[in-house]
């Protein structure tokens, strides 16, 4: 038995800002997560990859990246994906000072 | 210090310019990324978790008011106020946009700073003892060669894509102040029969696989060491692996071949390279040490020094923790402490680097330092100035007396900045240094080294650590390791992991655990905490981290 997909949002850096997006199911970088498109199908997230991977003049080094859905859109499955929709910890900076 | 000449100069605006461009192209997206990469990454612009981070080379630490004011201007304008200093003794900003870098650089390079060559495979910027030209024991100032070997690496044309990156350190006196040993080339000047010399070691390095560098030569004349060094990384570069990532560094190049090989094909490169050095550099090395002449020392009584020790109990305390001694009489080495209790290891904001540009100016003949323990040195103030100088400090929350103590952590950046980092150290440090300050213990429990790092390249130093510290990802959670008995002097040691890991919330209380086993188990109030190791061995730390496995094994 093949293991069961886990979701997965599309994210990556912008090019010029270098903070973390998120790509929304009517193409949009967002930064927001709750906006990210939960991806449920393995080929279809694959092929959002692809999308992503051709928006070189937006983005830096788009991946696919566990989640879980949530009340309010995608949630972390790792504390990595956490702190990216965060920000530090040891100051109020990124994206917890932006919300 | 060194003052850039014409030369110096047109290089780096040329490099500027040319970087300048390559954004412009990346931007317009005449660049892919993995185009832009390579370029950027040479021009030491990274990429993190949340924002694109600039790493600028401090060259072995040393920098005038002029610059700091440069650096604080940079974090006020382009970042959001503050700057990092980390163990490589650069400072790093987390948080430049790209459209931005250009324009940074160009600030940069007015007062003669840049970016070049602290990221890449790459020969990266050189470290030196941070109390060079200050210190009591050293045989020379360092500087001087540290700055030659940064001359001679910078775009050096062989040595653009080394199987890895290369990293040098320098020192000049015995008591190894800057972690030679933990570099792929460690050089310390020394004096044979009357005649200056170098040590050369090689191939030591932290990271995943740590090794203790090995002497390659024990007295390399002086004029050999641009064609040894030449040699040894020459003989790295066709040696090193380019298979794996992880067997690249020229530490496992020695081990693989075994040290005797190598050196038998690095003397045989350096009798091809020795007749094409014909002295130039010699010549040029005598330029560069003019620039390193030491201040004019004045000779003035230290009663004002003597009244603030009798009348000021803080005062003592910081003296007492906070300074070293100076080679020359009346004058006093001054750590200026970022470990301020709960504080970001290594940061500084921009108006506490102005204050340490005016102090620099008004008290320390215009001369700071960035130490490898993200601190930053004054290493000449003369001992009556210093009542002031601690009062300006204390006023720019500068005045923390901890140097050398539980509280003085070398952090990394740790999951917080870092896009390889498996967990956060930040808070860890933040953590420790908070519960000692409450406990009251620091000044009890003396002379300790804690070294943090996020992942297993040991960006932190976690294993020249006393106590180490290495944040793991284990199954999606954060797990500390903790390795006891290591040792970055010259009696190099690397620690040994003392059992199975601790959590995030259970880290602090292991390091806790295991101080006051050690507050238990030492001799006198004279035994420090790695002499209390060295002579116990880590049974006893094991059994009061881990007493139901102790438990197990008794019954």
């Amino acid at each position: 038995m093949p293991r069961p997909f886990t979701p997965k949002v599309v994210t990556a850096n912008a090019l010029l800002e270098g903070d973390v997006v998120y790509l929304t199911a009517d193409d949009r970088w967002t930064r927001d997560l709750s906006e990210a498109e939960l991806l449920t199908d393995e080929a279809h997230a694959e092929l959002r990859l692809i999308d992503a991977n051709a928006r070189q003049h937006e983005v830096v080094g788009p991946y696919l990246a566990d989640m879980a859905p949530g009340e309010a859109g995608p949630e972390p499955t790792h504390f990595r994906e956490d702190f990216r929709r965060t920000g530090p910890s040891n100051y109020f900076h990124g994206k917890q000072a932006e919300a | 210090m060194y003052r850039y000449n014409d030369f110096d100069a047109a290089f780096l605006a040329t490099r500027n310019a040319q970087f300048r461009q390559q954004v412009a192209r990346r931007i317009d997206g005449s660049l892919t990324e993995d185009e832009f990469k390579p370029l950027r990454l040479m021009n030491g612009l990274y990429l993190q978790l949340h924002a694109y981070m600039l790493r600028v080379a401090i060259p072995y630490g040393t920098l005038g008011s002029t610059q700091m004011r440069q650096l604080a201007h940079v974090a006020d304008k382009w970042d959001k106020g503050y700057g990092h200093f980390t163990t490589r003794q650069n400072i790093q900003y987390n948080w430049p946009k790209l459209p931005d870098i250009p324009d940074i650089l160009d600030a940069l390079a007015e007062v003669q700073l840049h970016a070049i060559q602290t990221s890449g495979n790459t020969i990266r910027n050189v470290t030196a003892d941070h109390f060079a030209g200050a210190a009591a024991d050293e045989v020379g100032d360092p500087r001087p060669v540290a700055e030659l070997l940064r001359q001679w690496s910078t775009d050096h044309p062989e040595f653009q894509f080394l199987p890895r990156k290369f990293k040098f350190a320098v020192t000049g006196a015995e008591h190894d102040r800057a972690v030679i040993r933990a570099h792929d080339i460690g050089v310390q000047l020394v004096e044979k029969d009357g005649k200056r010399g170098y040590r050369v070691l090689v191939g030591g390095g932290l990271g995943r696989t740590p090794v203790i560098g090995k002497v390659i030569r024990d007295f390399l004349p002086e004029e050999d060491l641009l064609p040894y060094s030449e040699a040894i990384v020459s003989t790295y570069n066709v040696l090193g692996r380019r298979d794996n990532k992880y067997k690249a560094r020229i530490k496992i190049t020695v081990n693989e071949n075994g040290l005797d090989t190598f050196r038998e094909l690095t003397e045989a490169r350096f009798a091809e390279l020795k007749p094409l050095f014909t002295g130039v550099d010699q010549e040029m090395l005598d330029g560069i040490r003019a620039h390193f002449a030491p201040p004019a020392f004045r000779n003035a009584p230290t009663m004002e020094y003597d009244a603030a020790r009798e009348a000021d109990p803080v005062f003592r305390a910081w003296a007492d923790t906070n300074l070293s001694d100076h080679k020359a009489p009346g004058y006093a080495i001054v750590s200026i402490s970022l470990k301020k209790h709960g504080q970001t290891p290594g940061d500084a904001t921009s108006e506490q680097m102005r204050v340490i540009a005016d102090l620099a100016e008004q008290y320390g003949h215009d001369d700071i330092r960035i130490s490898h323990e993200q601190n930053v040195i004054l290493p000449h103030v003369h001992k009556s100035d210093l009542p002031a100088l601690h009062a300006a400090l204390k006023a720019a929350d500068l005045a923390t007396a901890n140097i050398g103590l539980v509280s003085d952590i070398i952090a990394c950046p740790g999951m917080d900045y870092c896009a390889l980092a498996t967990a956060r150290s930040i808070p860890v440090a933040q953590q420790i240094a908070t519960r000692f300050d409450e406990l009251k213990l620091e000044h009890d429990i003396g002379p300790l080294k804690i070294k943090i790092s996020g992942c297993i390249n040991a960006c932190g130093h976690h294993h020249v650590g006393h106590i180490g510290i290495l944040g793991l990802d284990r199954a999606g959670v954060e797990n500390y390791q903790i390795t006891l008995g290591g040792d970055g002097s010259e009696e190099a040691t690397i620690g040994q992991r003392v059992g199975p890991g601790f959590a995030y919330d259970e880290i602090t209380g292991a390091i806790e655990t295991i101080l006051t086993t050690y507050l238990d188990l030492r001799e006198s109030e004279d035994e420090t905490f790695l002499e209390a190791y060295r002579r116990t061995g880590p049974g006893p730390f094991k059994a009061a981290l881990y007493p139901e496995k102790e438990k197990a094994n008794a019954a």
